[in-house]
């Protein structure tokens, strides 16, 4: 079967907070298959188009699809079986922190499952060793080092074998060793599940290592698409800024200010 | 954390608390709000029924043998109707008295029975004819000073 | 003239805010009360609660409660003494406890240290996106973690204000009798006597109940509408125990007013 829809679109969304915009008629398409991140500064938006995706909010207006159902649309037991077919890997691994390793990947199965305890047992210790923690499964969440919890939730997330799997910054705050292997296991797990997963991210490096597509987000909407090897060719300013980390340009380095010798000179307070 | 564990210790936690209600059942209150003993209801009129309350005991010689369950104005004598539950262990004769009583002096009242000599017994929803009311302080001051200022007076024109 | 509408405002707004406050808990309750259906089908998530909560908290109360009943022994003796009354003793920290001591005591006592848990917990919960993982795991929070909390807060409060009073008639007995030399006889009659088991003892278990809803739902509210940072749960746990004791203290009142006119 070969499903050329897009898994997730997004159609001309907007959505604020009051009179605050976050995102202006923003358009997205996400392929099956394949692993696109979504990058841009602080703030522009990212989290919440996952949010979006997830039916945790809904759009001012425009349409957020996936797998071809409108998400606002949905009732509570359609949601309830859209999200059974997500993963999500929250930023700073939200494991339940009164359970053990073992007890977070295994609760979805149990909640949603009527599988057997002894064939729940093999799943969990299975998805531990793809992250290769299994020798850690009866650890409690607060004796893990952050890129061990990470990839506890990473287990945790593909503990249903989903079609769709959004990462919300999953390479914040890792050393340099758990980046590399959090890259990779996004990669094998998406390639393996056949599913496809979208990477809300500002690291550069890692991200363009892993992905298929890029989509650049500033002021609310999309101001660049395309793929890793466009992205970095590219000599759009603000991906020019963006990829090599420049300190001034399109997002400038000052905040608004006054004239700086007169506020020195007390001129202003 | 173990379940048998957490399982063992909220049924000592429910078990301790329900043995501290039946603690405070049967040590700490009175049980005659429990015992609903079958009793017969009876009524009897009082010209007036001083501090009698609801649920104000019954007695005879000084023994419980029922409640009051109800108090009313009758319109038509205005007189107090006041019905009583007399437990059915307890028969009392038809011309049997009724009066207000205050246990010590300024305590708790209640009807006081004291039962007659005829042979038919109260049956229920029967009246109690003979009654006497309850002694009102303010009225036997009263009268106090009535006598006493009429013994007074009596002295004066018979020293005359 | 400017300081007067604005003061005006101000008042207008504050109580706005407590009436909106208000709603949102009413219908916080009624979100919570639909959501109960899971605490039926699995009862192991409310027992593990009434573990931690209540189980948790039965120290504390049975201190306080010896130590309430042992004080009020003392103190009432010394003044029924004086009117020759000495053996009503144990009649006075009976009705003490069983109408008022024991349901506001233990309900204040377990706000703070039950309560404030609570509201830590969930909060801290919401702060690390736990509650959102849950969410997005199609699992809905509000049946899962708060519901079992409500729950066994309202299953444990009134346990306890009974184990609270109990404890405190026997620090009344062992002050009374044993230190103070009032008759045991006389003692547990006259305190018979005078209690009356639907009036006072069931009286006070309503009353029980009535403050866990109370304490419970404010606890559970408080720790779903946290601010998701350290100082925003800090803030909700504070307001948890600062507005429960204010509740339960009004609600008493209410409630005393109702159940112990003279009859």
């Amino acid at each position: 079967m070969n499903d050329q829809s897009a898994m997730v679109e997004l159609e001309q969304v907007s959505f604020g907070y009051g009179s605050r915009k976050i995102l202006h008629n923003i358009s997205l398409r996400i392929p099956r298959g394949k692993v696109v991140a979504i990058m841009g500064g602080s703030g522009c938006g990212k989290t919440t188009i996952l949010r979006l995706i997830g039916g945790q909010v809904k759009p001012t207006s425009g349409r957020v699809l996936v797998d071809n159902q409108s998400v606002e649309e949905l009732n509570a037991q359609k949601l309830f079986l859209l999200r059974r077919k997500m993963g999500m890997l929250f930023q700073m691994g939200a494991l339940f922190t009164d359970q053990t390793v073992f007890e977070n990947v295994a609760f979805q199965m149990r909640e949603h499952t009527d599988l057997p305890e002894d064939l729940i047992r093999n799943l969990v210790l299975m998805k531990l060793h793809a992250v290769g923690l299994r020798g850690a499964h009866h650890l409690m969440p607060s004796e893990l080092s952050g890129g061990m919890a990470r990839r506890v939730a990473l287990a945790r997330c593909i503990a249903l074998d989903p079609e769709l799997i959004l990462y919300d910054e999953p390479f914040a705050g890792l050393d340099p060793i758990s980046l590399g292997v959090i890259g990779q296991l996004i990669r094998r797990f998406n390639d393996a599940l056949g599913a496809t997963s979208i990477v809300v991210t500002h690291d550069i490096k890692e991200s363009l290592k892993i992905v298929d597509y890029v989509y650049m987000i500033a002021d609310g909407t999309v101001i660049a698409e395309g793929t890793p090897a466009d992205i970095q060719m590219s000599d759009h300013p603000f991906l020019a800024q963006f990829v090599n980390g420049k300190a001034d340009g399109p997002v400038p380095f000052h905040y608004p200010a006054p004239d700086y010798a007169s506020h020195l000179l007390g001129a202003e307070r | 954390m173990n379940r048998t564990l957490v399982d063992l210790w909220v049924g000592f936690f429910v078990a301790l608390g329900m043995a501290a209600v039946v603690f405070l059942a049967l040590k700490v209150a009175n049980q005659s709000s429990f015992r609903a003993a079958p009793s017969y209801e009876v009524h009897a009129y009082f010209t007036n029924i001083g501090g009698l309350k609801m649920r104000s005991p019954v007695k005879s010689a000084g023994v419980v043998v029922g409640r009051v369950t109800d108090i009313q104005l009758d319109t038509s004598n205005y007189q107090a109707k006041v019905s009583m539950a007399l437990d059915n262990r307890y028969e009392f004769s038809v011309d049997s008295s009724a009066s207000i009583i205050t246990s010590g002096l300024l305590g708790e009242q209640y009807v006081g029975l004291d039962v007659g000599a005829e042979e038919d017994m109260l049956k229920a929803g029967d009246t109690i004819e003979f009654t006497s009311s309850a002694l009102l302080l303010e009225k036997l001051i009263g009268e106090f000073g009535l006598n006493k200022a009429t013994s007074t007076s009596a002295e004066e024109t018979n020293h005359e | 003239m400017k300081t007067i509408l604005q003061g005006v405002e101000f008042i207008g707004r504050q109580v706005t805010d407590r009436l909106i406050l208000l709603g949102a808990i009413c219908r916080f309750l009624i979100s919570i009360l639909l959501m109960s259906a899971m605490c039926l089908r699995r009862p192991w998530l409310v027992v593990r609660e009434v573990y931690f909560i209540g189980v948790l908290s039965l120290l504390i109360i049975v201190v306080s409660g010896l130590f309430v009943g042992l004080v009020l022994g003392l103190q009432m003796y010394d003044t029924l003494e004086r009117f020759g009354s000495g053996d009503g003793v144990g009649m006075v920290v009976a009705l003490a406890l069983v109408r008022e001591l024991g349901p506001v005591l233990s309900a204040l006592l377990f706000s703070s240290r039950a309560g404030s848990a609570v509201t830590a917990e969930i909060g801290l919960m919401k702060a690390t996106e736990q509650l959102n993982a849950l969410e997005m795991m199609a699992i809905q929070p509000l049946a899962r973690v708060i519901a079992p909390r409500f729950w066994a807060g309202v299953i444990s409060l009134p346990l306890l204000n009974v184990i609270f009073c109990a404890l405190g008639v026997f620090g009344g007995y062992l002050v009374a009798v044993q230190l103070l030399g009032v008759d045991a006889g006389t003692f547990w009659s006259q305190m018979q006597n005078a209690v009356d088991f639907r009036q006072d003892v069931v009286n006070g278990i309503i009353k029980s109940v009535i403050f866990a809803v109370a304490v419970s739902l404010i606890a559970v509210y408080e720790g779903y509408s946290a601010v998701a940072t350290a100082e925003g749960v800090s803030r909700a746990t504070t307001r948890t125990v600062v507005v429960s004791a204010l509740v339960v203290l009004a609600l008493d009142f209410v409630l005393t007013a109702f159940m112990f006119r003279g009859f």
